[in-house]
């Protein structure tokens, strides 16, 4: 912790030395010590809820079984395996690819989250309110209509990247004026790009097939559901990648806060910086919803939930996004498909069904503290 | 201070031979980039050197035609009206904005031959804009002054640096508080404690003083003059002109884009010069003591109110340079 003791004004000699001397004692966070105890008990939550996630379903394994299932495979018998003849391939085929997509989605949508609020130095940015997520699903449909396949099982992918990053770009050139990002143009901005993708949308889907329509629709509400490890392996290296890189960039965000001119003056290409941090968010949030549809508000609730309790500094804010981001979207899945017997309810609709509430109730706690939004 | 006793105070802040040994020392050290800007501001060279410049915006010419240079060793103030172009004098130095002519040289080197980073081992900047998009605390802005240092062998003073530059600018007492939550002056002197922690050689201030009380405006400009006499350069934009007076070795008067005069407080500082430039009239009187120039807009004396009764007074009150100015207070009272 950051305790100081008088350094100024004379050792408390004389009336002006002892009022400098003193320190503020409140608000006090961002010690090295609350950000240790917040990644423990994040890594921690993920294990156990990934653990726990698995186990649950309609062929119900206890938390050591699922754990004597990893373990096996790496050679380790010391955990039982699971009781149920078809626990195991169940848990490898079906349930484990399921819980890691929500993990490698969860770290992208709140690692992007934290990118984009740091690049616009504004806490309202969200992938999805900027119209990427809706800008990439846009993308997808397209290439699901129009039956496009020129790259195999990577084509939605690369689609919803190629319709996110325009849809990033074109908001970040629209809603920038000397060399600042004004709130309301960002917001407004957002509007009209999401309007102009739910009209893409709503053009698919009166163009599509039975099929074609309902995978569009799945699009629109998110799902994990039927996620193959195939689909994991096209997501991690691409989510491995963004969150190295944003990573590194995170000192550069920290400066980019004090604003252009003066991150500038400390040595920070700024444009360049801001450049690398689209593509990279439009690369997280096309791979992330790409196989999974759009999963709204964990970009933003996460970032903000993490920095109010460990403070804004990005290298740690980053690594808490990352985790809880990816908490969240596993236990939101679990619910997802637990909640109502025998039905998978979509992600995005839960996700933003608590995410909505939740942020205001965050808007309007962070209001009433001194430095709110900066 | 005359110009003369100010080359001689430049002349004697580092020695040529001190600079070539820094240099090969880092040169062994193997980091030539931060070789290039650790090395001692050089004597006798300016630190930086604007040579005919002119800025025109959207067909507005804001600087025209000029010529200004700082050495190590001295506090230059410019001064100028409002709009007069002093925070785009400043900007071109710092390279925020691009000149249409001219050249603009820091540390003997063109601006566009400076990398990024390099600049900000070499210059620092405060804005009169000192915000912060989250809150982060002033300790964790202060340490942000240490970002183009990372990774060079001075990044290991990093900790005491900061240390020093929030006792220095007296922000201790909200050292962990969130800048957001600040007073103004709060958060310009935490934003002063960020420029002196990026350790530059040269200070370039942006009306530094404006949200601050006046003991505060003095400490200020007192570690302004403080570094100036440790082998820096200060240039600052001020608009109180006695602040100028008391703390410049020098003075650059801006006016309608063009430098009008520059050379020592005494020199720029007259009434007439000032007058015609701030169309106000203006005296310059002299303190009692340290016989620094004080300047302040010719005020009119109001005649005591006799009666609470009378009528619209006029009276001609007799001004130092002979002629009358006509004051009339206000308005019977009922």
């Amino acid at each position: 912790m950051t305790r100081v003791t008088p350094t100024v004004g004379g050792d408390g000699v004389g009336a002006g030395g002892s009022l400098e001397a003193r320190v503020d004692p409140l608000p006090r966070r961002a010690g090295v010590g609350r950000r240790a105890v917040l990644f423990v008990v994040l890594g921690v939550a993920l294990v156990v809820v990934s653990l726990v996630a698995a186990g649950t379903g309609q062929l119900a394994i206890a938390p050591d079984e699922v754990l004597g299932s990893i373990l096996h495979r790496i050679g380790v018998t010391i955990w039982p395996l699971p009781s149920h003849p078809n626990g195991d391939s169940a848990l490898w085929t079906i349930r484990f690819p399921r819980v890691a997509m929500a993990v490698l989605v969860g770290a992208a949508l709140a690692a992007s989250g934290m990118i984009m609020q740091a690049i616009f130095g504004n806490p309202l940015a969200e992938p999805g309110v900027v119209g990427v997520s809706s800008g990439a699903a846009l993308g997808a449909a397209a290439t699901i209509v129009l039956g496009l396949n020129f790259l195999g099982d990577w084509t939605i992918a690369f689609a919803a990247f190629v319709t996110g990053l325009l849809a990033t770009l074109l908001v970040y050139a629209v809603s920038r004026a000397n060399g600042k990002t004004e709130v309301v143009t960002l917001v407004l901005t957002g509007i009209a790009v999401n309007a102009f993708a739910g009209a893409g949308l709503a053009l698919f889907m009166f163009l599509a097939d039975t099929q074609s329509r309902e995978a569009i629709v799945f699009w629109q509400l998110g799902s994990l559901n039927g996620s193959r490890w195939q689909d994991v392996l096209v997501v991690l290296p691409v989510v491995v990648v963004g969150i190295a890189v944003a990573l590194v960039l995170s000192r550069r965000f920290d400066l980019l806060s004090l604003g252009e001119k003066a991150a500038r003056h400390l040595g920070v290409n700024v444009e360049a910086l801001r450049i690398v941090s689209i593509v990279l968010v439009a690369l997280l949030v096309g791979g992330a919803v790409a196989f999974v549809g759009i999963i709204a508000f964990v970009g933003l609730v996460i970032p903000h939930l993490m920095r109010m309790i460990i403070g804004p500094a990005h290298l740690p804010l980053l690594i808490a996004s990352t985790l809880g981001g990816a908490v969240l979207l596993v236990a939101a899945d679990l619910v997802a498909r637990t909640a109502i017997p025998m039905a998978d309810l979509p992600i995005g609709l839960l996700t933003s069904l608590i995410g909505g509430p939740f942020f205001f109730w965050l808007l309007r706690r962070t209001r009433k503290k001194a430095g709110g939004w900066g | 201070m005359s110009v003369f006793s100010r080359r001689a105070a430049t002349a004697s802040v580092e020695s040529p031979e001190f600079v070539g040994m820094a240099g090969r020392e880092s040169a062994i050290i193997g980091d030539s980039m931060a070789g290039a800007t650790d090395a001692p501001l050089g004597s006798g060279e300016p630190a930086l050197r604007v040579q005919r410049a002119s800025v025109e915006i959207g067909g507005t010419r804001i600087l025209d035609d000029v010529s200004f240079d700082a050495a190590p060793g001295e506090v230059v103030a410019l001064i100028g009206p409002n709009g007069a172009g002093k925070s785009t004098l400043l900007s071109v130095v710092t390279g925020d904005q691009a000149v249409t002519t001219g050249a603009v040289e820091i540390a003997g080197r063109p601006l566009a031959d400076w990398s990024l980073r390099e600049l900000g081992r070499r210059r620092a900047v405060l804005q009169q804009q000192n915000g912060v998009f989250f809150p982060f605390t002033v300790r964790e802005v202060v340490a942000m002054g240490r970002a183009p240092w990372q990774g060079t062998p001075r990044d290991a003073d990093d900790d005491r640096v900061v240390e020093e530059s929030i006792a220095l600018t007296e922000t201790t007492r909200f050292r962990d508080r969130p800048l957001p939550s600040l007073s103004g002056g709060e958060r310009a002197r935490a934003s002063l404690a960020r420029i002196l922690a990026q350790e530059t050689g040269i200070l370039l201030l942006d009306e530094p003083t404006a949200a601050l009380d006046l003991r505060h405006q003095e400490d200020v400009l007192r570690i302004a003059r403080d570094r100036a006499r440790a082998g820096d350069c200060v240039v600052v934009v001020l608009h109180d002109l006695s602040l100028a007076a008391a703390y410049a070795d020098r003075i650059v008067l801006i006016s309608a884009g063009r430098v009008v005069a520059d050379g020592a407080p005494d020199a720029v500082l007259t009434p007439a010069l000032l007058g015609s430039v701030y169309e106000v009239e203006v005296e310059v009187i002299r303190h009692p003591v340290t016989g620094t120039a004080i300047v302040l807009p010719r005020r009119a004396t109001e005649p005591a109110i006799e009666s609470p009764k009378h009528a619209a007074t006029t009276a001609a009150i007799p001004s130092e340079s002979g002629e009358s100015m006509c004051v009339s207070t206000l308005e019977e009272t009922p």
